[in-house]
């Protein structure tokens, strides 16, 4: 019985579910209630999620998780310190994306952060916005972090505004305050694109501290070319967890480490397997390189 | 109860599209889902806009520096919002030929609000973006200071890439023999973005994936509600 309990249930559950859809004809009843044409996604799906469910269970009960420094967010503190220190704003821009992109949701975590430190320091935050919705949401976020630390007089409505859904309109307005106001700390967390790179030149520019954090790996190398700290793409969802500490959140952490190792198996075996291929020219191994590449991971 | 039912929408409406995008029949609910989503936007953005007017007339009235530029962007809205509500300048349309302007479209060629957006809003776009390319060379010249050894690096594979995108890059190597084709600049640059640059995209975009992945069922599970202004961060 200690065989089914653990991961070991996880292991067998994900065996039962890759031979199933490896084996059962494409005629079979079972694929008119999931796409036969997506039946490895779901497999690779339900694998990754029982394994972050499973590192939360483990988590919460008491098992320990360790997590390495993320020097970009334990710099929130000392910049929001340091525009204390100059009496000056902070800014928080979180993207231009609305509230159904996962990058702007993982944004309010570090709103939240953010705020409760200026509101313990008695700074100032401005949020520009460029969608009505991202307002509604950070003013709900920053208004609860001035409310934690008990400072709920401090907390202005106004300095969370919006601004306008155009791209360059939003980088004018945004580039103009801050060479006007000249924040002292910018705070550049959710989806950027080319805006990117004119925020954080003129931010540089003005002498601001600035930290930044996106998924989009294409504006990455623009923050870390122009900021003092960058969260590269996984660093930036893992905010929420390292911020919080909390053990549902730490684990769900470990259950991507299961998801990153997974893929490196796979590589691993559709490497060898394509050059194992390549040099004897078996058409076997051929046929299971096409096999992986285009069912398992089309 | 303020946050408990935001939480079970946002819950609902994610599992909805997993379910939409697996299994077949219940395809056309992520479409719903996503009209929901558009039609609450469209709602949010009167928020928007009254956020806007409200921000600027109060700097107007109360006269605070660069009150001006204030005074200008709510005439602009005012008057875009005018031109787009009343079709200024639209023909009527040929299935409604006895009725006004109103049965043609707001964004037609020769509209009031076809002439702002061609003329004042395309070229205003043009110009911030136009800025881009003094911004990049700013941080390019940042970037590419050869400090340590990888910054040299770094500028030493910056130089091959930049060179072999331009004839005098190519050029340069054309000189080389057939056997040593591989080392000319221009192909020297598409090896390095093909292997070194995509395998290092790919390795971030891995991590991307998973790190979606999870944030989208801590949010589903309700394990991160920090969105919904919980407090718990």
């Amino acid at each position: 019985m200690k065989l089914l309990r653990g991961p070991w249930l996880w292991i067998l559950a994900a065996l039962i579910m890759l031979l199933t859809a490896a084996l059962v004809p494409a005629s079979s009843g079972l694929w008119r209630m999931i796409d036969y044409e997506r039946r490895f996604l779901a497999v690779v799906v339900a694998v990754f999620c029982g394994a972050v469910v499973y590192w939360i269970r483990h988590a919460r009960q008491g098992g320990e998780i360790t997590v390495r420094r993320v020097p970009g967010l334990e710099a929130i503190d000392e910049a929001v310190g340091r525009a204390t220190e100059m009496g000056r704003a902070c800014i928080f821009v979180p993207g231009i994306q609305d509230m159904n992109e996962v990058q702007t949701i993982a944004s309010m975590t570090v709103l939240a952060r953010v705020a409760r430190t200026t509101a313990q320091y008695n700074a100032i935050v401005q949020v520009p916005t460029a969608k009505s919705l991202v307002m509604t949401s950070a003013r709900e976020v920053v208004q609860a972090a001035y409310l934690a630390v008990g400072r709920p007089d401090a907390y202005n409505p106004d300095s969370i505004y919006y601004v306008t859904d155009e791209q360059f309109g939003y980088v004018a307005h945004l580039s103009g305050m801050m060479v006007r106001d000249r924040p002292a700390a910018c705070f550049y967390m959710g989806s950027f694109f080319a805006e990117s790179l004119i925020l954080a030149e003129t931010g540089n520019a003005i002498g601001a501290i600035q930290i930044a954090g996106t998924a989009q790996p294409a504006q990455l190398p623009f923050f870390v070319a122009a900021c003092d700290y960058t969260l590269i793409g996984e660093e930036f969802f893992a905010a929420s967890a390292y911020l919080s500490g909390s053990p549902a959140e730490l684990g769900s952490l470990k259950g991507q480490d299961v998801g990153k190792i997974i893929v490196a198996v796979i590589l691993l075996i559709g490497v060898t397997l394509a050059t194992v291929a390549e040099i004897s020219g078996s058409p076997a191994l051929a046929r299971a390189v096409e096999l992986l590449q285009f069912d398992i991971l089309n | 109860m303020k946050r408990t039912i935001p939480f079970l929408i946002a819950s609902v409406a994610g599992f909805v599209l997993i379910i939409a995008y697996f299994v077949p029949f219940a395809e056309g609910w992520g479409e719903s889902v996503s009209i929901w989503f558009d039609v609450l936007a469209a709602i949010a953005f009167i928020l928007g806009g009254g956020n806007l007017l409200k921000n600027h007339l109060q700097k107007v009235s109360a006269r605070k520096p660069g009150w001006a530029y204030s005074a200008i962007t709510v005439a602009a809205f005012a008057l875009t919002l005018f031109a787009g509500l009343a079709k200024l300048g639209a023909t009527p349309n040929p299935q409604y030929p006895a009725s006004s302007a109103w049965s043609g479209a707001y964004r037609e060629t020769g509209t009031v609000f076809w002439w702002i957006y061609e003329y004042a809003f395309v070229p205003l776009t043009a110009t911030i973006f136009a800025l881009l390319a003094f911004y990049v060379a700013s941080a390019a010249f940042r970037a590419f200071r050869a400090r340590n050894t990888e910054a040299a690096l770094l500028l030493g594979t910056a130089f091959i890439i930049l060179l072999g995108r331009t004839f005098a890059g190519v050029y340069l190597t054309s000189w080389l023999p057939d056997s040593l084709y591989g080392l000319r600049i221009e192909n020297l640059s598409v090896d390095i973005m093909r292997v070194f640059v995509t395998a290092g995209n790919r390795a971030i975009m891995i991590g991307i994936a998973l790190g979606t992945a999870a944030v989208s069922l801590k949010i589903l599970l309700g394990v991160d509600r920090s969105y919904l202004g919980s407090g718990d961060e």
